[in-house]
């Protein structure tokens, strides 16, 4: 496969120069208290942790840790202002608050896009184009549902639900924040965030945005902190709703935890999409597809193409061509924008993602890696992917979170299928060919929340987003985004 | 048993053997176990031993439901909505059947009467949205990039249901309709564990689905207790949702405990006077169904 034909070459001599953006016009601040009632304060047991950067391995802020009481402070807060305030205020007057946080993030967007790389790892490029744009559109699209909501479900009589505990992954700190606050408030409902621990910094930007927007106090409250500050608030009694996103163990234990309750849940948990290539695809655009589904991000993606399916007749030459573009993927400082492939999230997670490699060899998977050199200090992975994969392999089965691809063949649409719908979780899936009856038939039977025909990774504000099966309950995005912050009379009230 | 002839009476009436409903077929329980239901009457008794369904009654009718489930999805919404209207035909045609058994069950005859009339009313209710829900919930999303996004409803899959409780104006066929009726519009398969106390006419239901053209193991129902029961109903790995009437209450809590291991969908229907008109809408057939969001390009 690897003739003069169709072998590209990249040993012309020509280097990127670095390209770094830069970060003097970024307030970070030493240290950042808990976003309760419109105000920053310290937490009530005076603890904080520290927050650095995983390419660097810097020291960035320090974050408090809010406990119970503290948790229990900012639930009241927006019970108060969700009594006092927001439930009452006309639907347009909501709008425009909801409104402003748009205007203001894309005011701010270079600051958000530099914190968000600098605190998370990831390329630059990405929270630029893709993170931050896309917060700010979150927050336009349902500023506008706020006064329009009995159109979105004729008939049944909508409300609002009251306060909503809302808990964020690192992987898309600001995106993840947006996606929860923005169709919270657009419905009427007040707002308790937990931002994800290694990742509170956009939050907590967001938090003074929300001050100089003016936005009545106790409508947004932020308490950072770990798996703790989470679990005190799900089990608040004072909270209406619970909206998580994270892994799928956790989202079990939030569901197992609040039964019994009257809170309301979405959950938007892990996956293991199969990106399915057939014989009629255009290879090369299928291969940039692959590229993009599962090396965005660092891989650090829920709906994540992390399984790749190709039908036998082109296997050889799709994991040739793969590999030859894995070769020209940079990876290295995130606030480069030339990055490609920035840095691990965590320690933590390079440790995980280190044992599945073990996992991945010891189940008799062919690995390659992309042939980069890390930098020597923060937690880096390169592009890698498994050949050789069975159904039952772990590396198959279970979310690894990070930039590994496990790759099996098919011979027929039906095994295809059958391999893609073979684990618990149905999240995602993406199918290439150049064959319409194909795509409909392919994409129908797959049993996954969000499917890309001939493209991968798309979010759109107006484009629900959620999973079938264990990847969660419930949907984010769009007009069925709505009903996760609404009660219905038609329902009784649920 | 049930029914005794009355002396002087020339002929015994036949009594039917109450049966369960599993992949089309009617099979007694697996386990031989009975209970008795009882009409609490003095001057007219009448008896029968119910099947009390085992937890294996329960898995195999999950497998009967998965197996037809596909099929089932991926027939046309023409046809799910002609089988409705067909059960509902079919019951027309068996209302005084229905009627008598209410009343064994409790029911006045005008209760009995108006409680059919209702049961019927809705099958047609429903058999009317199966061609339709789905342009009222669908949507084409506008995306801000160069792609054609739309999103419609696909159906959970399996659901379980356990019907619920009749109050005291109820005697026991409409909650069942009420209950199966938007989730199987939908393309949902079911299993039912009818109510213990009024299990006479889900075990007659199941006999008017058979000759209805619903294909076997979409509908499965099963009679026993739910005290034993509901455990298996929540936790059943190969099923997607659930479905219960259950006020806030032990069950209710223990339901979403062991639904959270396979990430089940609950539904958690009011315990409701199904009569009302609120108990009709397209919302309780979207109640069991996934958005699926599918994106292309659009391009040359």
């Amino acid at each position: 496969m690897s003739d003069a034909h169709n072998t590209l070459k990249f040993d012309t001599g020509w280097q990127y120069a670095p390209a770094p953006e830069s970060t003097d016009h970024v307030r970070i601040d030493k240290k950042y208290g808990l976003f309760i009632n419109g105000k920053f304060t310290a937490p009530s047991q005076g603890k904080y942790f520290t927050t650095s950067n995983p390419a660097t391995q810097e020291r960035l802020s320090r974050i408090a840790i809010a406990g119970k009481s503290d948790v229990n402070r900012a639930v009241k807060a927006a019970r108060k202002a969700y009594e006092n305030v927001w439930s009452k205020m006309p639907a347009r007057e909501r709008a425009k608050y909801i409104f402003r946080i748009a205007r203001g993030l894309q005011e701010r967007a270079r600051e958000f896009s530099v914190i968000e790389t600098m605190d998370g790892g990831k390329p630059i490029r990405e929270s630029r184009d893709v993170d931050i744009p896309l917060a700010a559109a979150h927050f336009f699209y349902y500023a506008g549902w706020a006064d329009k909501l009995e159109y979105a479900f004729p008939g049944a009589g909508v409300k609002s639900l009251g306060v909503a505990g809302q808990i964020v992954p690192w992987n898309f700190p600001l995106l993840m924040a947006a996606w929860k606050i923005a169709p919270a408030l657009a419905c009427g409902n007040t707002v308790v965030l937990k931002p994800a621990e290694t990742t509170s910094l956009t939050a907590l930007k967001l938090a003074e945005l929300i001050q100089d927007i003016g936005l009545p106090p106790g409508v947004v409250n932020i308490v950072t902190g770990a798996g703790a500050t989470g679990a005190a608030l799900v089990d608040h009694p004072d909270v209406n709703k619970i909206a998580f996103t994270g892994s799928t163990a956790v989202g079990r234990s939030i569901m197992h935890s609040i039964a019994g309750t009257e809170k309301k849940y979405t959950l938007e948990l892990g996956g293991k999409a199969a990106n399915i290539i057939f014989a009629d695809a255009p290879v090369d655009q299928a291969v940039e597809g692959v590229v993009n589904a599962i090396f965005f991000n660092q891989g650090h993606v829920c709906c994540a193409g992390s399984r790749l399916l190709v039908q036998e007749s082109v296997a050889d030459e799709l994991i040739h061509k793969l590999k030859e573009r894995m070769h020209t993927l940079i990876l290295g400082n995130p606030l480069d924008k030339n990055t490609d492939i920035g840095a691990i999230n965590s320690r933590a997670q390079l440790d995980k993602i280190n044992s599945y490699l073990k996992i991945g060899k010891n189940e008799g998977g062919n690995m390659f890696q992309a042939p980069c050199t890390l930098p020597s200090k923060g937690y880096w992975c390169p592009p890698t992917i498994f050949t050789d994969m069975a159904q039952s392999n772990r590396l198959v089965q279970e979310e690894i979170f990070g930039p590994v691809l496990a790759i099996q063949t098919f011979r027929t649409a039906a095994e295809a299928v059958t391999k893609a719908n073979n684990t618990p979780y149905g999240l995602s899936g993406g199918v290439w060919t150049d064959k319409g009856s194909k795509i409909f038939k392919v994409t129908s039977a797959l049993k996954a929340g969000v499917v890309w025909a001939n493209t991968f990774n798309k979010f759109d504000p107006t484009s629900p987003f959620g999973g079938y099966k264990e990847s969660g309950i419930g949907r984010e995005g769009g007009a069925h985004g709505l009903s996760a912050y609404l009660a219905m009379e038609v329902n009784h009230g649920r | 048993m049930a029914a005794k002839p009355a002396h002087g009476q020339a002929r015994a009436p036949i009594n039917k053997t109450c049966k369960i409903f599993i992949g089309g077929k009617f099979p007694r329980t697996e386990s031989g176990r009975y209970y008795l239901f009882s009409n609490n009457s003095e001057s007219a008794p009448y008896t029968a031993n119910i099947c009390r369904s085992s937890r294996k009654d329960f898995r195999n009718a999950v497998v009967a439901a998965r197996a037809a489930q596909n099929g089932w999805a991926t027939a046309s919404a023409y046809l799910r909505g002609q089988i409705l209207y067909r059960i509902a035909e079919i019951l027309e045609g068996r209302r005084e059947q229905f009627a008598s058994e209410l009343k064994l069950q409790g029911a006045s005859t005008r209760q009995a009467n108006s409680e059919v009339d209702a049961s019927i009313d809705r099958l047609v209710y429903f058999a009317g949205w199966s061609d339709k829900y789905q342009q009222i919930f669908s949507t084409v999303n506008p995306v801000s990039s160069s792609h054609f996004n739309f999103s419609v409803l696909e159906p959970s899959g399996v659901v379980a249901v356990l019907s619920p409780e009749c109050d005291p104006m109820q005697f026991g066929l409409l909650a069942l309709v009420s209950n199966i009726a938007p989730v199987i519009v939908g393309g949902n398969t079911c299993v039912l564990l009818a109510e213990e106390t009024h299990p006479l006419t889900a075990i007659s239901l199941a006999e008017v689905l058979q000759a209805s053209d619903v294909p076997g193991g979409v509908v499965n129902i099963l009679t026993g207790s739910k005290s034993e029961l509901v455990d298996f109903f929540a936790s059943h790995k190969d099923v997607n949702c659930i479905v219960h009437s259950e006020a806030n209450n032990a069950n209710s809590t223990r339901i979403q405990q062991l639904a959270s291991e396979n990430l089940k969908r609950v539904v958690q229907r009011p315990v409701a006077q199904w009569h009302g008109e609120t108990m009709q809408n397209p919302y309780l057939i979207k109640d069991t169904q996934e958005v699926k969001t599918t994106w292309h390009p659009i391009g040359s």
